[in-house]
């Protein structure tokens, strides 16, 4: 088990240094961030100019592992447009954005696990049509869209919410319903299919015919291991929040990680943008290896792979 | 799939060996309700994309300032002159969701037969030669799964610029991560089975056995995520666009409709509701046709 997590553990680190060097050349590639920077009403002396104070004339090799040293110092610079060095930006935003994305998850989880236990129970009822109808639905649905329309409908007509900000946890309601939506319909249909499975198994069959009654039958034999995969799924679904953070984060002007990726995006503030996109990264990479170790744990024969 | 591998016939090819394979899909193809209504719909949105020049009642890019903001037809101050109303500039909202129908499923398209391309040809690659290759492959594809795609989507649009061939090349060089993943698992498992071994032996090329060998047999598979992808990319364009990175105005992109109608949706509701519901349309019947198809490929054919 050790061996295993130490192996997982050097892949995890690679992989983020492998994202830390595509998204440093990505965005190096994709233009040039001197005149991205100095705007298109400069000349071409200022352009030289900004250039040198950003040491983008130096070769990418150089610039990436001046970069690389102060990442691994959590030391990221300063932003070109706050006022502020790019940790002090995190550290203030992240919070927000951990307590969207676990709201998120836990609002998804709520309502994902025993819908999907239900349906499986009552499989090909009218309970199981309604069950996938809201996934299928919810998979469909943009989810900037759809916080519009919780906007519109919560915070504008009815009034019992507000649309924006982050100033109470009121504040956190709609982007949670509209995050956790994005994330419930895979988690859902996972529990369900899991639990057909484990429905239809040879050891509840056992169980049945011992004569348990059946909530213990659901609760104690099947749900159990029909859960296990849905918790690893939840683990990466929360890494795709914090990426899915950007948008729901600037419908709702949620102060967050994912607004300020938005805001640094649009103010060619590349040094934020750079430390955002690893920072999520580095998190889902986490996430993964948290899913990995759990399965591993549950299940010995993960182990030898 | 069982016509490279002759020997599993289904039971109901044994028992009734006088009904020909395509009756038999037509009839699960009927019998299956999310498929066929999937198709159906879907079916109906392509064909109003093609023929949205004869069919749209104005210009989509006409402005009109006298005829700004129109409700809808539902609404008591709307008219049959403008089905669905008009936006800021008066354009006529009917004829711009229209046009946008061909926005999206070009786009939704394009990036999945680029993301399909890059993604089998790693994923059979590591499926077939399996080892050093697979190793290295696997690495790239975690690696690729590890970076927030709507964000690095966002940054590089904002440097290169939004329009419409920017966001397909973008999505296509993001979204292949699935494809790479089935094409991997399925090609791992077929690689033993007995049609490529034979085809080894009768001395044919690798190229060969990759391409017409394998390819058909998990072509099926690969046809699923395809749709999948399709209604990703609708989905992600849909949110550059909305957040002005994607598709550029005047284009009735309908994330686009929706960011410019955001400013209205608190007293004119339908400005969003309307490309809203489009979109939400247009990515449920795709999602139905793969999930249908998904279940027509199941070897049990569950339905």
């Amino acid at each position: 088990m050790l061996v295993f997590i130490f192996r997982r553990l050097l892949v995890a680190f690679s992989v983020a240094i492998t994202v830390s060097v595509v998204s440093f050349m990505l965005l190096h590639l994709s233009g040039d961030l001197a005149i991205s920077i100095a705007g298109p009403e400069s000349t071409a002396a200022q352009v030289e100019q900004i250039r040198i104070d950003f040491g983008l004339d130096k070769p990418m090799v150089y610039q990436y592992f001046d970069w690389l040293w102060g990442a691994v110092q959590l030391d990221f610079g300063r932003s070109y447009y706050f006022q502020d060095t790019v940790m002090g930006l995190i550290s203030e935003r992240l919070p927000v954005t951990l307590t969207l994305g676990a709201l998120a998850l836990a609002l998804a989880t709520v309502i994902a696990i025993p819908l999907g236990v239900i349906a499986a129970i009552k499989q090909d009822t009218w309970i199981d049509r309604l069950a996938l109808t809201i996934a299928v639905i919810g998979q469909a649905m943009p989810s900037f869209w759809f916080a519009l329309t919780l906007i519109v409908i919560f915070a504008v007509n009815l009034q019992w919410l507000p649309a924006g900000g982050n100033e109470s946890w009121q504040h956190f309601v709609l982007p949670a319903i509209a995050l956790g939506y994005y994330a419930m319909p895979a988690m859902m249909r996972l529990t369900r299919t899991g639990m057909l499975e484990v429905l239809n198994s040879d050891y509840i069959r056992t169980a049945r015919s011992k004569g348990l009654n059946e909530s213990t039958v659901i609760f104690k034999h099947a749900l159990r291991n029909a859960v296990i995969p849905v918790v690893a799924l939840a683990a990466v679904e929360l890494g795709f929040m914090l990426g899915g953070s950007v948008v729901i984060e600037s419908v709702f002007s949620l102060k967050g990680l994912g607004q300020l990726g938005w805001d640094a995006i649009t103010r060619n503030d590349y040094p934020v943008v750079q430390a955002v996109v690893l920072i999520i990264a580095v998190f889902y990479i986490l996430l993964t290896f948290l899913a990995d170790v759990i399965n591993a744990m549950l299940d010995p024969r993960l182990r030898v792979r | 799939m069982s016509d490279a591998t002759g020997s599993n016939l289904s039971k109901e090819q044994l028992l009734l060996p006088a009904v020909p394979e395509w009756r038999r899909m037509m009839n699960r193809f009927l019998g299956h309700r999310g498929l066929l209504m999937g198709s159906i719909i879907l079916g109906l949105i392509v064909v109003l994309a093609i023929l949205a020049p004869w069919l749209a009642p104005h210009d989509p890019y006409l402005q009109n300032i006298s005829q700004r903001m129109i409700p809808p037809v539902w609404h008591e101050k709307g008219s049959w002159e403008h089905v669905f109303g008009t936006d800021k500039l008066g354009r006529d909202y009917l004829s711009r969701l229209l046009y946008g129908a061909r926005i999206s499923l070009t786009i939704g398209l394009s990036a999945a037969l680029i993301s399909g391309l890059i993604g089998t040809t790693l994923g059979v690659l590591a499926g077939y030669f399996g080892g050093r290759v697979d190793a290295v492959i696997s690495y790239i594809i975690t690696t690729r799964l590890a970076m927030p795609v709507v964000l690095v989507a966002l940054a590089m649009s904002a440097l290169v610029g939004g329009s419409l061939q920017m966001v397909i090349i973008l999505l296509g060089l993001l979204l292949w991560d699935r494809f790479a993943v089935v094409a991997r698992s399925t090609t791992q498992q077929l690689r033993d089975a007995e049609f490529i071994a034979s085809a080894k032996v009768l001395g044919a090329s690798t190229t060969y056995i990759l391409v017409r060998e394998l390819l058909p047999n998990i072509l099926s598979a690969l046809i699923v995520v395809m749709t999948l992808e399709m209604a990703h990319a609708i989905l992600l364009e849909a949110t550059l666009s909305f957040l002005g990175l994607g598709v550029q105005p005047p284009m009735p992109s309908w994330g686009l409709m929706i960011s410019e109608g955001k400013a209205y949706m608190f007293f004119k509701p339908w400005v969003i509701a309307i490309p809203g519901i489009a979109l939400m349309v247009l990515v449920l019947a795709i999602n139905l046709v793969g999930d249908g198809l998904r279940d027509m490929n199941a070897p049990e054919g569950r339905n």
